[in-house]
């Protein structure tokens, strides 16, 4: 079966293209692009680590090593699409356009990160596994009936494709023909569980074969391979085509949580030797490199560009003002129920407004 | 202002149908999703004609996955719809109850407002029909204990459409109950047409000085009965329909109990932590120092709903509820 789905790639680890059909997509303006992109969230990423262990933001769960996944996807779509991310993806979020600073606030506890930017259509993230898959489904069917060209992105991971909803929301997706793509992100391991136990599949990708939907495989550190398979897949979503299942071969450095300790399950050494290997910006760099392009300057600029981006961020979000309590009575209805008035009243005039 | 308002006999199930029907016909984003209720109609044809009157786009047929298609509900909510998703049995919403739970729920108060979920679940449910196991599950506190959910169970068919109307017009998801066992018992004066019956209110049903006498759905008519045996007997019960589970009709109730002194709540859901359990805490908190008796519980035991060979001796009944009354009387 693994022979069905080869691993698509534009560019291989030492930054050569490898399929000339591409080659045009690979220019020096969009390396850059999609290479700044990939500092910007990778600084984002380390930041929240810190930030977590510093004990200014809760538990966080960190992406770095799949940058080329959700950059690739993210700057693949229109303005006027929908993003339903998991709690691994605010990468994807921001990149879309979702403001570092909700993200931060999410991740500090604050129903705020929830909102995204004015016009912006992104999900908050799923924290359950799975549950997003139908939610795409139902988004996208709805884009479909009021005759739109808009169409959405669901990203999950390999651990995500063991649940019922997985396959149900695929079903959904298939049988209506909603304009869906569905973005798993392999990064081998769910929490602790490798791959080779989460399924006896040879591929994630030929899943799709039960629904009848077209099934690939990307090299997901390939930030190249993961755009074009996505601008694929949304097109033929945008022509009435229906859903597309994409797989993502890729890797997360770090554990799943700040709260995890992935040096309990498994091999650093391989985490090491993947990183020299195909970390998704070492390969642009290989690129850049290759083709005499390559300006330390420019890299350092872009790099104190991201660092000051996300200093500013992260200042608003500590800026920002302090919790109410009422907003957790305040949304639950659109008007409270009498139930939740009265709680609300009571422990207010409990804390005599002192949060 | 009275209005001379047209009206129809129907059963409760035709007055669900025809709710359905006035808000397909009224607007658009009105969209009904389940198993078998397009061209069947629903296996209690609670759809019956809906598909044909208004086409396969807005009355669809689902793949067999409660999961998949209230999932696919919400966010066809998400993004301009008002979803009516129907499951075929109450007892078979469980594997959606995630979907319910963290998402459906929860997801205004997650976003502030910035994304909502205006959809209607419609479950048949209730023992009484000799229906299989699983089937006649009658699990409202799953839902009633879920913050972001309203609960409503009409129990005639005048409450059924007029409560369907306001849950497909409510901003937020509703559990919509429906007893089988009423389905087609009896039949109601209908207005044509578009009205609605407001969430979060109760009916009182007779006035009485001696006992409140607490229902909802299938067991409302249980209630009634026992009613009337007690007058025979000299005891006057005022008989209360709740009509919405989430949020309870707390002036209707407590008004009642401070006047009567005496509870007796019929549900036939589980004993523990059921609505009936609620319905004491709130009478504690506002009637207390009113109450001449302990109120009393006649309720489904705290067993699976059994199969139907045994589902009398599960059910309250009549004389259960009588039995009930008189213990409170006499306390």
């Amino acid at each position: 079966m693994e022979k069905d789905f080869p691993i698509f790639q534009v560019m291989d680890q030492n930054g050569n293209i490898v399929s000339e059909e591409y080659k045009d997509l690979v220019t020096e303006e969009r390396v850059k692009k999609f290479y700044s992109e990939m500092v910007r969230i990778r600084t984002l990423d380390r930041k929240s680590i810190s930030l977590q262990r510093q004990g200014r933001i809760g538990t966080y769960a960190p992406f770095e090593g799949q940058e080329a996944s959700q950059v690739g996807t993210a700057l693949a779509l229109d303005s006027e699409d929908w993003m339903f991310p998991t709690y691994r993806d605010h990468g994807a979020a921001t990149v879309f356009g979702h403001s570092l600073r909700n993200i931060l606030l999410f991740w500090n506890g604050r129903n705020e990160g929830c909102v995204p930017p004015d016009g912006k259509k992104i999900f908050p993230p799923a924290i359950p596994i799975a549950t997003q898959i139908p939610h795409a489904a139902g988004a996208a069917f709805a884009e479909k009936q009021k005759g739109t060209r808009n169409a959405a992105i669901c990203y999950f991971g390999d651990g995500a494709t063991s649940e019922g909803d997985f396959h149900e929301g695929l079903n959904f997706a298939s049988v209506f023909k909603s304009p869906v793509v569905y973005f798993c992100q392999n990064n081998q391991y769910a929490i602790s569980v490798p791959i080779s136990k989460q399924m006896n599949s040879a591929t994630i990708a030929q899943k799709s074969l039960a629904y009848d939907i077209p099934g690939v495989r990307v090299d997901g550190n390939d930030v190249f391979a993961v755009f074009a398979e996505t601008e694929k897949a949304l097109e033929r979503a945008r022509n009435g085509e229906g859903p597309t299942l994409i797989e993502a071969m890729t890797w997360r450095y770090g554990s799943h949580t700040t709260a995890d300790d992935a040096t309990k399950y498994r091999d650093q050494g391989e985490s090491a030797l993947k990183r020299m290997e195909t970390d998704p910006l070492l390969r642009l760099e290989r690129w850049l490199k290759n083709e005499g392009l390559y300006d330390e300057a420019w890299v350092k600029e872009v790099e104190e560009q991201a660092a000051a981006e996300i200093d500013a961020a992260v200042q608003e979000m500590e800026k920002f003002p302090k919790a109410d309590p009422a907003v957790i009575f305040d949304y639950v209805f659109e008007k409270p129920t009498w139930t939740i008035e009265k709680q609300k009243r009571e422990y207010l005039e409990l804390i005599g407004g002192e949060a | 202002m009275e209005t001379a308002l047209q009206t129809k006999t129907l059963t409760l199930v035709q007055a669900i149908t025809d709710g359905l029907d006035t808000m397909l016909g009224e607007s658009k984003e009105v969209i009904l999703l389940g198993e078998d209720i397009g061209k069947n109609g629903g296996v209690f044809r609670a759809t019956d004609g809906l598909q044909e009157k208004y086409g396969e786009d807005r009355v669809i047929d689902t793949p067999l996955s409660e999961a998949g298609f209230v999932g696919a509900a919400i966010g066809m909510a998400v993004n301009g719809f008002r979803p009516v998703v129907e499951i075929q049995f109450l007892g078979f919403i469980y594997p959606a109850y995630e979907q319910i739970m963290t998402h459906a729920s929860r997801l205004r108060m997650r976003t502030m407002g910035h994304y909502t979920v205006p959809m209607v679940i419609r479950a048949p449910y209730g023992a009484g029909v000799r229906a299989p196991e699983i089937h006649c599950d009658s699990t409202e506190s799953l839902f009633t204990h879920m913050p972001g959910m309203k609960v409503v169970c009409p129990s005639n068919a005048y409450d059924a459409k007029g409560l369907m109307i306001a849950a497909i017009e409510d901003p937020d998801p509703v559990l919509f109950l429906e007893p089988m066992r009423s389905y087609r018992s009896s039949r109601g004066e209908v207005p044509e047409g578009k009205y609605t019956v407001e969430i979060g209110k109760g009916k009182k049903l007779t006035e009485g000085e001696d006992v409140t006498v607490i229902s909802w759905g299938a067991m409302v008519p249980v209630a009634m009965k026992a009613a009337e045996e007690m007058k025979q007997k000299g005891v006057n019960c005022e008989v209360l329909d709740l009509r919405t589970l989430y949020p309870i009709d707390k002036d209707l109730v407590i008004e009642s109990v401070q006047k009567t002194g005496r509870t007796v709540i019929v549900h036939e859901a589980h004993a523990t932590g059921g609505t009936g359990s609620d319905l004491i805490s709130l009478i504690n908190d506002e009637a207390f120092l009113y109450q001449k008796a302990p109120a009393e519980r006649v309720t489904g035991y705290d067993t699976p709903v059994p199969y139907f060979g045994f589902e009398d001796h599960y059910l309250p009944t009549p004389k259960r509820v009588a039995a009930a009354i008189e213990k409170v009387m006499k306390f």
